[in-house]
């Protein structure tokens, strides 16, 4: 019998399998499919202080081997989820879920962090950095190390769960941005987020989505994934979750060797909804076949 | 509930120059009303394509489709006999169970197939059914005499008066001094926004976007309307008359 189970900051999973936020909802929509609980853990849709719209439609791009999306963090606002999409989920989630927060400006970030907090079904926060700073021209809080610290001490100083922060493959170092967040007091990190991307609908001569550009994922951006991992794990001595194109129990492999302590499986899943499921019960069958019988043994492995 | 399945390609044939008619055998119980959807997994592409269901029964799918981008094309080309991979059972479909005595369907070009089905459950209910097909021209008409076989007083309208009304739906429905109490209406939305103008009875209309995943978990194909915002793969494709915002 292998050894799934990982640990992220004292949170100890069954297996390193997480659904990625924006690709599960609140998790009732994945219910219908199967039961979540064989899941390591869930990573629910980006939140933030009010609810939001997002974007005008056409929100979505098909691409080869991937998509990109311009949701534009539709959600329901920190309030609704606690009030009615947590209590929803303890029904059929009977697991701590990791809380995919996001914001506009430092201070949401820290208020939707200091309500989450209370929350005893949360087992971690994820901060997404790749929202735009609106008090500083829109730049995205994670394409600069002095911002993403900057969020990272906000939150830090609200909660007590662990706090790992998503980063965005869109910067020329992202290295230096992991180091900014781990000096500030992050408890991990999580990368990568989607790359920014454009598809044009040539008979039209225009942008395929309404938004003109969005955030590439799937299969496409992996070797992209597992080389940011490699180096931000190499870099870094807090646990990285990796995240980009996976979609099989051997990239989970694979991103774990690269330095990922647990792996999140994100557009896979609008394509496959069983997608999380048949990488959890892939798993140990690909442990076997390549001789690994305790999966954290495997973490960082590759020089 | 929808569920994920193995379908068996039956039959796929050409209606005009670009729309065909795919018959596939398999589960059929998450379909539960006309105007739900399929979500086709196709060798290749990354995403699905959602198509509207025109028929069903006990074990047997029928999707008219219309080959407009390469995934279409692809499914064009295949053959009985081929396996897919379908989700089925999504959306919201038409409401049957409404009062209406004399149900209007109004359909232009590839938004007519999910009409078909309705128009079975409604003759079924005893009501009696008018139907109005919009096209562009007449080579581009189908399934008029379908609807005409199932027993619907059926109206063609082409937009260059190729083949009956001279017009669009809007039109016929006016010349021809229509009589309904209801309407259901499947098609581009410049028709459906003139439609739901055109006309003082109540409705339901049904909608697309694209979709990422199409059961409600990407929050691609987001809408607002007047009862809050929707899914058009969850919530919709059938949208209420009085809830949409125009």
């Amino acid at each position: 019998m292998v050894d799934t189970s990982v640990t992220l900051s004292g949170l100890r999973l069954d297996n390193p399998v997480i659904p990625a936020s924006g690709t599960f909802g609140y998790g009732a929509e994945f219910k219908e499919f199967y039961d979540i609980d064989i899941l390591g853990s869930f990573s629910f849709k980006g939140t933030t202080r009010e609810a939001r719209f997002g974007n005008p439609t056409p929100r979505i791009a098909e691409c080869e081997a991937g998509m990109i999306n311009a949701v534009g963090l539709q959600n329901p606002g920190i309030d609704h989820v606690i009030a009615e999409e947590l209590p929803r989920l303890r029904e059929f989630f009977h697991k701590p879920v990791i809380a995919n927060i996001s914001g506009f400006s430092v201070e949401e970030y820290a208020y939707c962090c200091e309500r989450i907090d209370r929350e005893e079904q949360v087992g971690l926060i994820e901060v997404n950095v790749s929202c735009p700073n609106v008090r500083h021209g829109g730049m995205s809080f994670g394409t600069s190390p002095e911002a993403a610290a900057e969020v990272t001490r906000a939150v830090k100083a609200v909660t007590t769960k662990p706090v790992y922060i998503k980063l965005s493959p869109n910067v020329t170092d992202i290295v230096a941005i992991a180091r900014a967040c781990e000096e500030a007091g992050a408890d991990g990190l999580c990368l990568i987020n989607t790359m920014l991307g454009m598809r044009i609908d040539t008979a039209r001569r225009r942008a395929v989505i309404a938004n003109t550009m969005g955030g590439f994922s799937g299969p496409a951006i992996f070797p992209v994934a597992v080389r940011m991992v490699y180096q931000v794990a190499r870099a870094c001595s807090v646990p990285v979750i990796g995240c980009g194109g996976v979609t099989t129990a051997r990239d989970v492999i694979e991103m774990m060797m690269a330095g990922a302590t647990a792996v999140e499986v994100g557009a896979a899943n609008l394509v496959d909804p069983y997608a999380s499921k048949k990488i959890v019960e892939a798993l140990p069958a690909e442990m076997e076949r390549l001789g690994i019988e305790r999966l954290a043994d495997i973490i960082g492995c590759v020089e | 509930m929808y569920k994920k399945g193995i379908y068996t390609i039956l039959s796929n044939e050409p209606l005009t120059a670009a729309v065909w008619r795919m018959t596939l055998a398999g589960d059929t119980q998450w379909i539960t009303a006309p105007g739900q959807f399929v979500n086709i997994a196709l060798a290749g592409r990354y995403l699905r394509r959602p198509i509207s269901v025109c028929d069903y029964d006990e074990r047997t799918i029928t999707l008219i489709y219309k080959a407009v981008g390469e995934g279409t094309a692809q499914m064009s080309r295949m053959t009985a006999g081929a396996e897919l991979d379908l989700l089925t059972g999504l959306g919201n479909g038409f409401s049957t169970d409404v009062s209406a005595a004399r149900p209007l369907l109004v359909g232009g070009g590839v938004g007519v197939p999910p009409l078909y089905n309705l128009a079975k459950k409604l003759l079924a209910a005893g009501r009696h059914v008018s139907v109005v097909l919009g096209f562009n021209t007449a080579s581009e008409v189908f399934y008029a005499d379908e609807f005409r076989a199932l027993g619907c007083d059926v109206v063609v309208a082409t937009a260059d008066g190729s083949q009956g009304v001279r017009g669009f739906v809007t039109t016929a429905i006016a010349e021809r001094a229509l009589d309904f109490d209801y309407f259901y209406a499947c098609g581009p939305l410049p028709m459906l926004r003139a439609l739901s103008q055109a006309v003082e009875q109540p409705g339901e209309l049904s909608f697309e976007e694209r979709m990422g995943c199409g059961f409600g978990a990407c929050m691609g194909c987001s809408c607002k309307t007047l009862t809050g915002n929707k899914r058009i793969c969850k919530e919709g494709p059938v949208m209420k008359k009085e809830e949409i915002i125009w």
